[in-house]
């Protein structure tokens, strides 16, 4: 009688430690939506012109006539996680086929744990990779003046999202039923007609939900972006300019600004502006892995 | 039989071992499966019928830890043999899974998939073209009744019935002369295993069929040969009723008794 109540009470005590942690994500989510948004929102409404944020290049936050247009770091985080999808795409895509569909054995188990490794590299290396090892490179291959720009930084961005994107496409591939290659494969379908025909289309929402993370993460990526991308702002011409990126100016002048000010205000209205978009990609991520559980 | 020529048999094994890993599951099989007849294969579970049957298209080797040795000849040609293109034989072998397992693509594309699959490599299909053998297709698993409303509607929508029908009915277009079916009613209740082995009985005659059985029910009124197997081995094969009747062997007079199984 005894030793069923106590279960009883660690059940009851586990059900409440189980539940605080499963809302704690809520909260926090929450939270960090609330703290940013009232930081930055006193500043939206009050002295921020939301047409030169969206459409001046000029950000000159310390000036004695400071101006907040962010656009230019809109294009920077733009063209940097473009150019590192250009390129990271079909490589974590092929990797993950590779990986899904082809290899077996040891080979797959090493490349998992390779791939897997490849994600827990800090930021602050892949910087660090940027700037002494990439941007002399680039500079001697391609005989630019410096080498920290949108191609720099883009590759650099790239292959820290190719992790992330493979090992969920990965899983996309895995969840498609072994079924479906059994059966194409008995109706005369060679493996590359099986793949195409069946499995691509199979897991496509998985495979675009991949992609999707992989854009929300170079979106959100700051330290390697801040080192290897010049930090420069600028409208980027080429892949060789300089650019700024909206997190690294965060990361850069948040801790030199007057908690409260303007210049503070504006960050955080980066930040807002950021959530929103990194929020809306992981949504429709999501939205469209849902979409497969539905058919 | 004719030396490498068809003779009477659709599917032809000499001596034919097979291991999973270090696991011998055949043992010295001969077996020949006579053209355009229904040759059901009973035996108890983890006999090795599936297995048998799996490796007349060498959809087995899809395992990757499976080895053989002897010959399986399947339509004259040695499916083993260095010449052999694997593709081509299995557009002379459909295959039936125990599983309904159509595409999670719309009715339409199921039946055409493996019509798209090998006569694209040839040559332009053309639209009319593809509806005649949709239609037919569908007709000879009698289906097209039910499904030629909603073609474009996904296929895993169908009942386990019309799934397996319409299973059936995609190995149509591309010409088969082998259908190998495992234990193809298994996931179906009595209504419709009973639409199915009525189905399969009107392709009798145009394909050779080999099909792996657990109903003993089934085999008996569904085939006209039946092959008993008891691990890895071929005991006992004969017309059905002789083997059903009047068994040779005191093994397959118990499993049909019901003595183990």
């Amino acid at each position: 009688m005894d030793r069923r109540d106590l279960a009883w009470h660690v059940d009851r005590v586990a059900r409440i430690l189980v539940f605080v942690g499963g809302i704690s994500a809520i909260i926090f989510i929450v939270g960090i939506f609330v703290f940013v948004t009232k930081e930055g929102l006193d500043f939206v409404f009050g002295s921020l012109d939301l047409g030169e944020f969206f459409t001046s290049i000029a950000w000159r936050p310390t000036s004695n006539n400071p101006t907040y247009g962010a656009l230019a770091l809109m294009v920077g985080t733009a063209s940097v996680t473009g150019f590192a999808m250009l390129f990271s795409v079909p490589l974590s895509l092929g990797a993950a086929l590779y990986i899904g569909e082809f290899a077996t054995g040891k080979t797959r188990e090493v490349l998992k744990v390779l791939v897997e490794m490849l994600a827990a590299i800090p930021s602050v290396v892949w910087g660090f990779v940027g700037m002494s090892i990439m941007n002399p490179l680039i500079i001697r291959v391609f005989d630019v003046p410096l080498g920290l720009g949108v191609l720099n930084a883009g590759l650099i961005l790239g292959l820290m999202a190719a992790p992330i994107m493979t090992t969920i496409a990965e899983d996309a591939l895995k969840a498609v039923p072994d079924t479906y290659r059994e059966a194409a494969e008995a109706l005369g379908a060679t493996r590359w007609e099986v793949i195409l025909k069946v499995v691509i289309p199979a897991s496509k929402n998985g495979l675009l939900a991949a992609v999707l993370l992989g854009v929300g993460r170079g979106f959100g990526e700051t330290m390697a972006v801040l080192m290897a991308s010049g930090h420069a702002i600028n409208l980027p011409t080429s892949p060789f300019d300089s650019v700024r990126a909206l997190t690294a100016t965060i990361a850069a002048e948040l801790g030199e600004t007057v908690n409260g000010s303007d210049h503070w205000g504006a960050l955080f209205t980066l930040g807002i502006f950021l959530f929103l978009v990194t929020f809306i990609i992981n949504l429709t991520a999501d939205l469209v892995v849902r979409g497969i559980r539905k058919k | 039989m004719a030396d490498g020529g068809r003779g009477d048999y659709a599917i032809e094994t000499r001596g034919l071992n097979l291991w999973y890993g270090d696991f011998q599951a055949l043992f010295d099989v001969d077996l020949g499966v006579k053209q355009g007849i229904i040759t059901s294969m009973i035996g108890p579970s983890g006999c090795g019928k599936t297995t048998l049957l799996r490796t007349c298209n060498r959809i087995i080797e899809r395992l990757g830890y499976v080895r053989t040795t002897g010959s399986v000849t399947v339509l004259g040609n040695d499916i083993f043999g260095d010449d052999v293109e694997l593709v081509q034989v299995r557009k002379k072998i459909g295959m039936v899974f125990q599983r309904p397992n159509p595409l999670p693509i719309s009715i339409r594309e199921n039946v055409l998939f493996g019509f798209r699959l090998h006569e694209a490599r040839l040559r332009k299909i053309t639209a009319a073209e593809e509806h005649e053998v949709l239609e037919s297709s569908l007709r000879q698993v009698l289906l097209w009744d039910t499904v030629k409303d909603r073609l474009d509607k996904p296929a895993t929508g169908l009942s386990l019935e019309e799934q397996q029908k319409l299973c059936i009915a995609r190995l149509l277009p591309v010409k088969p002369e082998v259908l190998l079916m495992d234990e193809p009613c298994s996931a179906l209740d009595p209504a419709g295993t009973e639409a199915v082995e009525e189905m399969i009985w009107r392709l009798r005659g145009e394909y050779t069929i080999l099909v792996v059985t657990h109903n003993m029910a089934q085999a008996r009124r569904a085939s006209d040969e039946c092959v008993f197997m008891l691990l890895g081995r071929i005991i006992e094969h004969g017309r059905t009723e002789e083997v059903f009747l009047a068994p040779e062997c005191q093994e397959t007079a118990d499993y049909i008794e019901g003595r183990y199984g």
